[in-house]
């Protein structure tokens, strides 16, 4: 009992703590790549920090749901933070399954899609509707890959998948997996709203969808909805980098193996922060009406990843 | 007067409660009456499954009642045609033989008739009404025919003679009968395509019916559906297991479908009610198909996540439509593009709705979560069972209810945030009233029971486990775990829902604390909406339901089959001058017209021929009659 409240603590430091640098890096990182200089990896905190000062402006329209929304959003932020196996496969809530957590994001953007709608302006209107059109068709993607993955751990649970492909690193080396690794990324970059499918630098009323539903937020509240979609950015990516490459996250929680653990993730993550600031430098971003296409390209994967398991056993 | 009316159906629906909790925990019953009715009498009994339904009609009847007090404001019309709805719900699931079953269901089914025709007014109730006659009535047909076919085979017209008899019948009796009664319970259940008749009836009728009928009678053809193939016909070929699997998925599918791009709310909620028969569905034929390959402790899951949907379903989609109801009662119109800003005139109503809307998209800590939580696992075991064939259902069963779950995020979102947020669209809307007190007691009474069914499933489900395990033979209980910890085949998967709003909770504390420790300014200016400069913000520059759901019908295109009207008014003296533009942008049923006009349209044509022999004189019928008669006995 002890021990899970430490390791949510643990989890949840590390997590929200954390999330505003990764974001950062990668905006340094996608600057350096376009070549320009770009802003310092810590600015996320300084726009925080800034944010925190200024008074908030709420519109007249908008009700107790606008209100309410930052502060679910970074509650189910965090749960999902503590839910995933960041620093250890074991976690603070082990019965958590990757079915919870999805639906932990959808209690998410259910909020702000509401709250888009609150403001009363069709930019909030428009972002929302796009938000759940796109959450709607990356479900099914979602699920196909997790089945997948539970067809080999026997398990849905997500310590219980990290602990069981650490033991079998074989496991993981298998057509099935790359291939629900590479539905689970294209569904990442939807859900977290990167390119191609969303561009989180843009405010160009025609194509955004997160920044459309976020307009009208400011000052504190502005401050919470940039934290919690940093938060939701790292808990994509370690959940990829945990889920499907396994290696170095310790079984035990002791100081040592987690503290080894901690850098194994931080290795992971800066792989895949390059990996993913490389791809955003190198497309441009899809029609809206295209990104169906790419989502159905990942339901495909992930369709194939689950008949590989039934065929390759 | 009409409140007496309306408390002596709480009364009802509180003794059917206690009466269907007693039998789903097993206490038997049961009542015959041999010489009031014809052909066996009338013949009750109580066991499990029966006790199950009556608890769900009788809880469901107890908010609709006390929310009919305040919505109808003492109009006497229609009282009695509730009371003989609510009372012939209640015999259904107790029926004990044909006759009497068959006079309850129809019964069911006539009350509803009127209930739905009570806007005299408006000609689209008496449409609504004919649909839903023609339909009820072509599956009572079906129904009729497997129930005598099967009474002529066993010798017996007492569904527990059937029970005893059905194991001892060939298969391909047992497969016809298994079909006709299958219709015959889809087309109650809504089942596409069958469901035609939902989405007009249940709008039509006044809320606190639809609420129960969308709620609970539409859950009577699940349970003729599940008596069927899990009591009288069991065990039940594997064909018929994936054959509900795939029906529930392309419900489930295509009712969201509808749903999301619906503007009236309540056929909104309509549409949405034919997705989640089809949810039930998906639960109910994997537990046939687990059940027919042995594996019987999968089956007891699925058929116990598929009943606490059938549950949780009656508690949030009654709560949807009461409060659909009090939304039609302030403003007079269900048209989502006329609603808006209700949130600041009817906070209660609003605050119960957004409730709801969450519950139905299964969003964490709520009651729909779990089951559909509980679906997701028992049919993502379906690789213990070692056929191909079957293991492609499944997964076609998972894609559908996965892409289910989040069209159904989408619709709600639509219906709660069009309906209730931001600014009035009409002045209709600008004028609307909080819900009378007994409309909000109703509506507070079901949000606490979704809560408490997402909170504590740990206590509900080994109950409906019990339910479900001597209706595939017996198997044994699965483990669920202890009262704290849902477990799912040991190490599968498991949730605990207390701990889960626990965490949530805390989480939802610290940004309030790390607030006030960071120091952050408190200081809230109220402004207008920022328009891009505009100087003022009206309810025209505010998204519709129908732009909102414009995505939906672009990905969905081949779905839909929209087509675009647009209709524009030159003034006579130039072009370049426009008085009225007026665009549209419908969409066009698949099933009408591929399935219905066609067998409509050929019934048609054989009426026309068999106008031929109908010459209207009398002399002619006879000599008619005299041939057929003189047919038989040459046959017989």
């Amino acid at each position: 009992m002890i021990t899970d409240v430490v390791l949510a603590l643990a989890q949840a430091l590390v997590g929200a703590a954390g999330a505003p640098l990764l974001a950062g890096v990668l905006r340094t990182l996608k600057a350096r790549l376009m070549g320009r200089r770009g802003p310092s990896p810590w600015q996320p905190y300084a726009d925080l920090r800034k944010l925190l000062r200024k008074e908030a402006v709420v519109s007249t329209t908008t009700s107790w749901v606008f209100r309410v929304t930052p502060y679910v959003l970074v509650a189910t932020m965090l749960v999902a933070i503590v839910v995933v196996p960041v620093v250890a496969s074991r976690t603070a809530l082990p019965f958590a399954g990757i079915i919870l957590l999805m639906y932990l994001f959808l209690l998410g953007t259910f909020f702000l899609a509401l709250a888009g709608l609150d403001s009363g302006s069709a930019f909030g209107g428009m972002g929302s509707s796009r938000e759940v059109a796109v959450a709607a068709l990356a479900e099914p993607t979602v699920i196909l890959a997790v089945f997948a993955l539970a067809l080999r751990a026997d398990t849905t649970t997500l310590g219980g998948i990290v602990e069981r492909f650490a033991r079998e690193p074989l496991l993981a080396a298998n057509p099935g997996h790359l291939l629900a690794f590479a539905a689970f990324f294209i569904v990442m970059l939807a859900e977290t709203g990167r390119l191609p499918v969303d561009n989180p630098a843009t405010h160009l009323e025609l194509t955004m969808i997160h920044e459309a539903m976020v307009l009208e937020y400011s000052g504190r509240y502005l401050a919470l909805v940039e934290w919690a979609a940093a938060m939701k950015l790292f808990v994509f990516l370690t959940l990829l980098a945990n889920l499907f490459f396994p290696w170095g996250v310790p079984d035990i929680v002791e100081p040592v193996p987690v503290l080894l653990g901690l850098l194994a993730l931080a290795g992971k993550l800066a792989v895949l922060t390059v990996a993913l600031a490389g791809l955003e430098t190198i497309i441009a971003k899809l029609r809206l009406f295209r990104v169906p296409e790419l989502l159905a390209g990942s339901f495909a994967l992930a369709l194939l990843s689950v008949t590989a398991v039934f065929l390759v056993p | 007067m009409a409140t007496l009316g309306f408390l002596a159906a709480v009364t009802v629906g509180v003794a059917a409660t206690v009466l269907g909790l007693l039998g789903a925990v097993g206490r038997a019953w049961t009542l015959a009456v041999p010489w009031l009715v014809p052909l066996g009498g009338l013949e009750l009994a109580l066991d499990p499954l029966a006790g199950f339904f009556l608890a769900l009609v009788g809880a469901a009847v107890i908010p609709a009642s006390i929310y009919a007090i305040g919505y109808v404001g003492g109009e006497r019309r229609g009282v009695l045609a509730y009371l003989g709805f609510v009372v012939a719900m209640c015999v259904v699931p107790l029926a004990a033989n044909v006759m009497t079953f068959v006079i309850a269901w129809e019964l069911m089914s006539l009350a509803s008739y009127f209930l739905v025709l009570h806007d005299r007014q408006a000609g689209a109730s008496a449409r609504a009404a004919w649909v839903y006659a023609v339909m009820t009535h072509a599956g009572l047909a079906c129904l009729l025919a497997g129930m005598l076919l099967l009474a002529a085979w066993t010798g017996s017209v007492r569904f527990a003679d059937w029970s005893a008899a059905g194991p001892g019948l060939p298969a391909g009796a047992r497969g016809l009968a298994l079909v006709l009664l299958g219709l015959g319970f889809a087309s109650k259940a809504g089942v596409i395509p069958l469901h035609v008749w939902l989405p007009l009836a249940h709008p039509a009728a006044p809320s606190h019916v639809s609420a129960l009928m969308s709620g609970v009678m539409i859950k009577l053809g699940v349970y003729g559906l599940a008596r069927a193939s899990l009591d009288w016909l069991a065990p039940a070929p594997t064909w018929w297991g994936a054959a509900v699997l795939l029906a529930g998925t392309v419900s489930a599918v295509v009712g969201i479908l509808y749903a999301v791009v619906e503007r009236d709310l309540k056929r909104l909620l309509a549409f949405s009610s034919i997705e989640n028969i089809g949810v039930i569905l998906i639960g109910l034929g994997a537990g046939l198909v687990f059940r027919a390959v042995g594996l019987g402790a999968l089956a007891v899951l699925a058929i116990a996540a598929a009943l606490y949907h059938v549950v949780n379903h009656a508690a949030f989609k009654t709560l949807l439509f009461l409060g659909a109801g009090a939304v039609v009662h302030a403003t007079g119109t269900r048209n989502m593009n006329r609603l808006g800003g209700l949130v600041k005139l009817m906070p209660w109503t609003a605050a119960c709705f957004v409730l709801g809307a969450a519950a139905i998209s299964a969003l964490p800590p709520l009651n729909g979560f779990v089951s559909e939580w509980l679906l997701f696992q028992a049919l993502l075991q379906n690789t213990r069972i070692a056929r191909l064939e079957l293991n492609l259902v499944f997964t076609l069963g998972l894609a559908g209810l996965a892409l289910t779950s989040g069209l159904t995020l989408a619709c709600f979102v639509k219906a709660a945030g069009i309906t209730f947020l931001a600014v009035p669209r009409s002045d209709a809307a600008a004028r609307a009233h909080e819900a009378a007190p007994s409309m909000r007691v109703a509506m507070i009474l079901l949000c606490v029971v979704c809560a408490l069914l997402g909170l504590g499933p740990t206590l509900v489900l080994p109950a409906l486990a019990a339910i479900a395990s001597p209706l595939v033979g017996g198997a044994p209980l699965p483990a669920l775990g202890d009262w704290l910890t849902l477990r799912v085949s040991r190490e599968f998967a498991a949730l605990s829902p207390l701990a889960l709003t626990t965490a949530l909770a805390a989480a939802l504390l610290a940004p309030v604390v790390l607030l006030r420790l960071a120091g952050a300014a408190r200081g809230t200016r109220r402004y207008e909406t920022w328009g891009c400069g505009r100087i003022l913000q009206t309810a025209r520059m505010e998204y519709t339901a129908t732009a909102f759901s414009n995505p939906f019908k672009r990905v969905f295109d081949f779905f839909y089959r929209s087509e675009k009207r647009l209709d524009i008014d030159f003034h006579p003296e130039s072009r370049f001058f426009v008085e009225r533009i007026e665009y549209g942008n419908p969409t066009r049923p698949i099933f009408e017209d591929w399935l219905y006009r066609p067998v409509l349209s050929a019934l048609s044509v054989v009426a026309r021929r068999a106008r031929a022999i109908q010459s209207g004189s009398a002399n002619v019928y006879l000599a008619y009659i005299l041939a057929a008669l003189l047919v038989l006995l040459v046959l017989t």
